[in-house]
C-alpha cells in the first residue's frame, strides 16, 4: 500500500486535469495524484483529426497549459488503473501497488471501436492518442490512397484533412445516412454533401467484411465490402466510435451501464446510490442532465472540460454545488466549414436562418413543443443565441 | 460635500490597475466558448469573426476572464494587468 490520501484524479486527460486546476482555484490545498495511462502530460484531442494530423499545429500548441498544476500535483503517467475498493478507498494500478484516496475522481475516459473481423495488418489505424496521430501522421506522407471507415465525426475530419492534404479518399459509411443519431437524418444527409461537394468519395450503406493484404500477408492493400467489392487502399483509418473506458471498475460495485452512472452533481452511484467522495467526468460519465430530463454520455471537449469543473465543485462542495445541468456544445471543422451543434437532437427541425442548402445556416430541434438543440453551418452567433433559449427550455418552433 | 466629488473623473488609480483581454486573432478559430462564458465581454458574430465588447472589463469579472483564458480550446485568450 502506497500513502497518498488527498484527491486521486484516474485519468490524465482533459477532464481529469479541469478537474484538478478547479480543485485549486477553490483552494483546496491536499494532495492531489493523476493517473494517466498514456505516457504524455495532458493534451487536446480535437486537433489530432485537424490541425495536428494537418502539420499546421505543432505539438506545443497540442499540449494543454498547466496552470494551478503545482507541487502538491502528482502525475503518474504511464500507469493504469486496474481496480477500486470504494469501501477501503484504494485504487490498484498495474504496477501492484494500491493507492489510498480520501476523494477519488473517475475520468479514463473512452477506448475506440474497431470493427470485428478486421485483421490487425500495417497500414489500419485508429485514432484516440497523439501517438496514434503522429503513427498516422508519418504514413500519409508517403501520399497513400486512404480510406476512411465511418463517417461519423472523426472519420469526415481526417477524410477533409486528407483532402486537404492532396490525398485520394473514400469515406465507406455501414449506415445509409452518416451522423443521423448525432444530427437527425435531414442533416446527416447535408454533412454528407460536404464530402461530395469536394471531391471525395462516398459510399453509404457500405457495410466492412474484411481486409485484404499483399502478398507477405502484413500490409492492408484493400477493404472488402459486404457486396463482394474490394476499395484499394494503403492506409485505412477507422472511426466508428468509442466505448466509455469502464471495465477496469467491472468488480468495484459501482453501477455501469454504457458508462459510469452519475447522479446530477456526477456523484458515481452505486446500487442507485451516491457512492461518497467519488465523483465522474467526461467521455466516461454518463450523468442525469436535468434541463433535459435526460441520463447522457457527452464525448466532446467542451463537456470533459466542464464537468471537470463541476465535478470538483461536488467533491468541495457537496450537493451545495450547482447541478451540472449544461447545454452541450461541439463544433467540427470539415473542409472550410465550421458545423457547430448545441443541446441534443429532436424529432422536428426548424430552419431559421439561410436554407439548408446554402454554405451557411442555423436550424434548432424541438421536441414536445420545446427547443432541445440547433446545429449551424457558419453561423456562430445565431447558434449561440439558440443555445439560451434551449437552457432557457424556450418553446419550439423558436423566433426566426 | 459637494457635487464634484461624486461627479469628477474615475480615479487614475482603478484605470491603471485594469485587466485588459487580449486575443490572439491568429489563434483564435471562432468556437465561441469564451462567448458562452462571458458573453458581455466576447462576442462572436455571423461574419465568423470574434468581437471583443469590452477590451478592460470589470475586476468583477476577473474569474470568468481566467476562465476564458483556459477554456479557449486554441489558447487564443489572454489577460494582461
Amino acid at each position: 500500500m502506497v500513502a497518498s490520501g488527498g484527491v486521486v484524479i484516474v485519468g490524465a486527460s482533459l477532464a481529469g486535469l479541469r478537474t484538478a486546476q478547479t480543485l485549486r482555484d477553490e483552494g483546496y490545498d491536499g494532495t492531489v495524484t493523476l493517473i494517466g495511462a498514456e505516457p504524455h502530460l495532458p493534451y487536446d484531442r480535437p486537433p489530432l483529426s485537424k490541425e495536428f494530423l494537418a502539420g499546421t499545429a505543432t505539438p506545443d500548441e497540442v499540449f494543454l497549459p498547466l496552470d494551478k498544476i503545482d507541487v502538491e500535483c502528482e502525475f503518474r503517467l504511464s500507469t493504469r488503473a486496474i481496480g477500486v475498493d470504494v469501501a477501503q478507498r484504494d485504487v490498484g494500478l498495474d504496477t501492484g501497488e494500491n493507492l489510498r484516496y480520501d476523494r477519488l475522481v473517475i475520468a479514463t475516459g473512452a477506448h475506440p471501436r474497431t470493427v470485428p473481423g478486421l485483421a490487425d495488418l500495417d497500414g489500419v489505424f485508429l485514432l484516440r492518442t497523439i501517438d496514434d496521430c503522429l503513427a498516422l501522421k508519418e504514413r500519409l506522407a508517403r501520399g497513400p490512397r486512404v480510406v476512411v471507415v465511418g463517417a461519423g465525426f472523426i472519420g469526415s475530419e481526417v477524410a477533409a484533412t486528407c483532402h486537404g492534404l492532396g490525398l485520394d479518399v473514400t469515406i465507406l459509411e455501414a449506415l445509409p445516412v452518416p451522423m443521423e443519431r448525432a444530427v437527425g437524418a435531414l442533416v446527416g444527409h447535408r454533412c454528407a454533401r460536404l464530402h461530395t461537394d469536394h471531391g471525395v468519395t462516398l459510399r453509404l450503406g457500405a457495410g466492412v467484411t474484411g481486409l485484404a493484404s499483399d502478398d507477405t500477408g502484413r500490409s492492408v492493400t484493400a477493404v472488402a465490402l459486404a457486396d463482394g467489392t474490394l476499395v484499394p487502399a494503403d492506409v485505412v483509418v477507422v472511426g466508428v466510435g468509442v466505448t466509455p473506458a469502464s471495465s477496469w471498475l467491472a468488480d468495484s460495485g459501482i453501477d455501469l451501464d454504457n458508462g459510469v452512472r452519475c447522479d446530477r452533481w456526477c456523484r458515481v452511484l452505486a446500487g442507485g446510490q451516491p457512492v461518497p467522495d467519488v465523483v465522474a467526468a467526461g467521455d466516461v460519465a454518463r450523468w442525469y442532465n436535468p434541463l433535459f430530463d435526460e441520463v447522457m454520455r457527452v464525448e466532446h471537449w467542451t463537456n470533459a472540460a466542464e464537468q471537470g469543473r463541476a465535478a470538483a465543485l461536488t467533491l468541495l462542495h457537496g450537493e451545495d454545488a450547482p447541478v451540472f445541468d449544461p447545454v452541450p456544445y461541439f463544433w467540427s471543422d470539415q473542409y472550410e466549414t465550421k458545423i457547430q451543434f448545441v443541446g441534443r437532437p429532436g424529432p422536428d427541425i426548424q430552419v431559421v436562418d439561410g436554407a439548408l442548402d446554402d454554405d451557411r445556416f442555423a436550424l434548432a430541434y424541438g421536441f414536445d413543443g420545446r427547443i432541445v438543440g440547433a446545429l449551424a453551418f457558419g453561423r456562430p452567433a445565431r447558434l449561440m443565441k439558440l443555445r439560451n433559449l434551449i437552457a432557457n427550455r424556450a418553446p419550439f418552433p423558436p423566433p426566426t | 460635500m459637494s457635487e464634484g466629488a461624486t461627479a469628477g473623473p474615475e480615479p487614475l488609480a482603478h484605470r491603471v490597475s485594469a485587466m485588459r483581454v487580449v486575443v490572439d486573432f491568429d489563434k483564435c478559430k471562432s468556437n465561441a466558448v469564451c462567448m458562452t462564458i462571458a458573453p458581455e465581454v466576447f462576442e462572436v458574430r455571423d461574419d465568423g469573426y470574434l468581437y471583443i465588447l469590452q477590451e478592460e472589463p470589470p475586476e468583477a469579472l476577473r474569474p470568468a476572464m481566467e476562465r476564458c483564458v483556459r477554456e479557449c480550446p486554441t489558447g487564443a485568450i489572454s489577460i494582461e494587468g
